[in-house]
C-alpha cells in the first residue's frame, strides 16, 4: 500500500517537471532582479531560458496518459497540446515586451513583470490539466491574480489602473460565483473529483435543478475567462487599458487555458464516457439541452463581438471585440463536443496564436513610433513601414479567415465539424459573422494603404530593430506556411483529443 | 456535532449571505465596500462547504475552505493595492468616477 503510493508519487513528480521548472523560473527571475538592479532585462532573459528548459521537459511528456498526484492533475495529450500553445505564447510575449516602449518609460523596474508572466504560465499549465474542482479553482486564481497585477503594471497611466480595477472586481465576483457553484456540486455529489462526479451522476438520482444551478455558476466562472458574451463586460476595457503585450497574453494564453478547462470539465464530468461512440451522450441532457445553451452563447458572442467592433476607433479595443467574436467561433466547436469539434478548437487556437500575437506585435511596434493606437493615426502607414504593413495584412486576412492563411484552416475545420453534427443554423450564423468581420478588418487595411497617402509622401520611413522584424516574421511566416501545409498541426491536434478519463 | 440543527438552515443562511454579498457588489459604488461584499460572498461559500463537509463526513470540503481563505486574502491584497494605485491618481475610490473607457 505504502510502496504503491511511493511509486505513484515518484512517477507524479517526474511528470511534474515542466511545472516545477516554471515555478523555479518565477523565483529565480524575482531574485535575480533584486541582485542585478542595474540590468532591466535580466529577469526577462532568465524567463526565456526557463521557458526553453520547460519546452525540453514537455517533449518528454509525449504519449503520457496519467492522473498525477492521486488524479489531481492529468498529464495527457490534450493537456500537452495546450501546454505547448501556452508556453509558445508566453515565450513570444516576453520577446515582444523587449520592444515595447510603454513598459520602459519612467525608468520602470521590470523584474516583477517578467517573473509574473512566468507565474501566470505556471497557473495556466495547472489549469489545462486540472481534474479536481480544488485544482481548477486554485489554478484559475493563480492565473487571475497574476494577470490583475500585470494589467495594471504601468500604473501611472490612467487607463491601466482603471483597467486593472475593473478586472479585479469582475474577476473576484465571477470566481465567487464559480466557487459557490463548486460548493453546491460538492454537496450534491459528495466528491470534488471530476470522474467521481461523472460516476455519481450516472448512477444516482441527482436533483436536476440544483445540478443545473451549480453547473451554470461554474460555467459563468469559466465563461468569464474565455470572455463569452454574457460574461464579457470586462474584456474591452481591460484590453484597451492594459499594456499591449499583456493584452496579447490575455487574449491568447488565458483564453486557451479557459477553453481547455471548459472542454475537460464538460467531457470528464458530464459525458458518458463508457460509450465508445465519439458522439458521447450528455448525462445532463435528460431535461436541459446543454448543447443548445452553449450554441446560444456562441452565437451571442460572435454577433455582439462583430457588431460592436464595427464602430470602434481604438485598435486595441477593436481587437478586444474581435477576440470576443473569436471566442464565439471556438465555442461552436465546444457546442458540438465531438472529437472533430474538439480538434477544430485546437487547430483554431494554433492559428489564433500566430495571427493574434502578430497583430498585437504590429500594434506594439507602431505605438512606439506614433504613440497612439487610434485607427485614424494609421493613415498611410503601410508605405512608411512596408514590412509591418504587409505582415499586418497577412494577420488581418488570417483573422477574417480568408485563404491563403492559417486562420482559414481553423475556421474551415470548425465549420465542417459543426456541419457534421447537423447544426446547420449555427454554421450559417458563423459564416455570416465572418462576412461582417471582414468589414472592420478592411477598415484597418484601408487606413494603412488607401487613405492619407499624400500627407505621408515626403516623410522618411520608420526604422525598426532588426530582431523585432525577425520576431514579426516568425509570427507571419507560419501564418501562411501552415495554410499550405496544415498536415502536421492537424494530425497532431487530431491525435491529441484523448483526455485522461480516470 | 450539529445533529440538533439540520443542514438546510446552514445552506439557507449561506444563500442569504451570498445574496447580500452579490447585491452589495451590484449596488455599492465605493470600491472598498465592493471588496467587502466580495469577501462576504466568499465566506458564505466557506459556510456552505463546511456544512456539507460536516454533513457528508468528507473532509475534502474543509480542506477546500483553507484554500478559499488563502486565495481570498491574496485577492484582497492585490485588489486593495490596485485601489491604492488608482486613489493616488484620482483621489477617489468611487467606481462611478472611474470611467475613462466606455463603449
Amino acid at each position: 500500500m505504502i510502496d504503491q503510493f511511493i511509486i505513484e508519487l515518484q512517477k507524479s513528480i517526474s511528470l511534474f517537471k515542466p511545472e516545477a521548472t516554471l515555478a523555479v523560473t518565477f523565483v529565480v527571475a524575482l531574485i535575480a532582479d533584486l541582485i542585478f538592479k542595474k540590468s532591466k532585462n535580466i529577469s526577462g532573459y532568465i524567463s526565456l531560458i526557463g521557458f526553453i528548459v520547460t519546452f525540453y521537459f514537455l517533449f518528454w511528456q509525449k504519449g503520457q496518459n496519467y492522473g498525477t498526484f492521486t488524479q489531481m492533475l492529468s498529464v495527457d495529450p490534450f493537456a500537452l497540446f495546450f501546454k505547448f500553445l501556452i508556453l509558445l505564447t508566453s515565450f513570444f510575449i516576453i520577446l515582444m515586451s523587449f520592444f515595447s516602449k510603454e513598459l520602459y518609460i519612467n525608468n520602470r523596474s521590470l523584474g516583477e513583470y517578467f517573473s509574473l508572466i512566468a507565474g501566470m504560465t505556471f497557473g495556466m499549465f495547472l489549469l489545462v490539466g486540472a481534474n479536481n474542482l480544488i485544482m481548477i479553482y486554485l489554478a484559475i486564481e493563480t492565473m487571475s491574480i497574476s494577470s490583475y497585477i500585470l494589467a495594471g503594471y504601468t500604473k501611472e497611466i490612467h487607463r491601466a489602473s482603471e483597467a486593472s480595477l475593473k478586472y479585479v472586481i469582475f474577476g473576484a465576483v465571477s470566481s465567487g460565483l464559480m466557487i459557490y457553484g463548486i460548493s453546491i456540486l460538492f454537496g450534491l455529489t459528495g466528491t470534488l473529483n471530476l470522474f467521481e462526479i461523472n460516476n455519481f451522476i450516472a448512477n444516482n438520482n441527482v436533483n436536476i435543478y440544483a445540478l443545473f444551478f451549480s453547473v451554470f455558476l461554474i460555467l459563468a466562472g469559466i465563461g468569464y475567462k474565455i470572455s463569452a458574451v454574457p460574461f464579457h463586460f470586462w474584456t474591452p476595457d481591460v484590453y484597451e487599458g492594459a499594456p499591449i503585450t499583456i493584452t496579447a497574453l490575455l487574449s491568447v494564453a488565458s483564453k486557451a487555458a479557459g477553453f481547455a478547462v471548459l472542454i475537460r470539465f464538460v467531457k470528464a464530468a458530464f459525458i458518458d464516457n463508457t460509450q465508445l461512440d465519439s458522439e458521447g451522450i450528455w448525462i445532463l441532457i435528460s431535461n436541459i439541452d446543454w448543447r443548445f445553451i452553449i450554441a446560444v452563447l456562441s452565437v451571442l458572442s460572435m454577433t455582439l463581438g462583430n457588431l460592436v467592433a464595427l464602430w470602434q476607433t481604438n485598435l486595441k479595443r477593436l481587437l478586444a471585440y474581435s477576440s470576443i467574436a473569436h471566442a464565439g467561433y471556438m465555442l461552436m466547436g465546444v457546442a458540438v463536443m465531438t472529437d472533430a469539434g474538439v480538434t477544430a478548437v485546437m487547430i483554431y487556437f494554433a492559428s489564433y496564436l500566430f495571427m493574434n500575437l502578430g497583430a498585437f506585435f504590429v500594434v506594439t511596434l507602431l505605438a512606439n513610433k506614433i504613440g497612439s493606437e487610434d485607427i485614424d493615426d494609421y493613415k498611410g502607414i503601410g508605405y512608411r513601414a512596408p514590412i509591418l504593413g504587409v505582415c499586418m495584412v497577412v494577420f488581418l486576412l488570417s483573422l477574417t479567415g480568408l485563404p491563403p492563411t492559417f486562420g482559414f484552416i481553423g475556421k474551415w475545420m470548425v465549420f465542417s465539424a459543426v456541419l457534421e453534427s447537423n447544426f446547420i443554423w449555427l454554421a450559417v450564423i458563423g459564416v455570416l459573422n465572418s462576412v461582417v468581420s471582414l468589414f472592420y478588418y478592411v477598415k484597418i487595411f484601408r487606413n494603412m494603404y488607401v487613405r492619407g497617402v499624400e500627407e505621408n509622401e515626403n516623410k522618411e520611413n520608420y526604422q525598426f530593430h532588426p530582431i523585432a522584424i525577425i520576431v514579426l516574421l516568425l509570427l507571419a511566416i507560419p501564418t501562411i506556411l501552415f495554410c499550405l501545409y496544415p498536415g502536421p498541426i492537424a494530425n497532431w491536434a487530431a491525435a491529441s483529443v484523448g483526455i485522461f478519463l480516470g | 456535532m450539529f445533529q440538533s440543527v439540520s443542514l438546510e438552515y446552514f445552506l439557507i443562511l449561506a444563500a442569504v449571505l451570498f445574496s447580500i454579498g452579490s447585491i452589495g457588489v451590484l449596488t455599492r459604488r465605493n470600491a472598498i465596500i465592493i471588496f467587502m461584499s466580495i469577501e462576504l460572498m466568499l465566506n458564505s461559500v466557506n459556510l456552505t462547504l463546511v456544512s456539507f463537509a460536516s454533513f457528508l463526513g468528507d473532509s475534502a470540503g474543509m480542506i477546500f475552505v483553507f484554500f478559499v481563505m488563502a486565495v481570498a486574502a491574496s485577492e484582497a491584497a492585490v485588489g486593495l493595492a490596485i485601489v491604492l494605485a488608482l486613489f493616488r491618481q484620482k483621489q477617489t475610490v468611487n467606481v462611478d468616477e472611474v470611467n475613462i473607457m466606455k463603449w
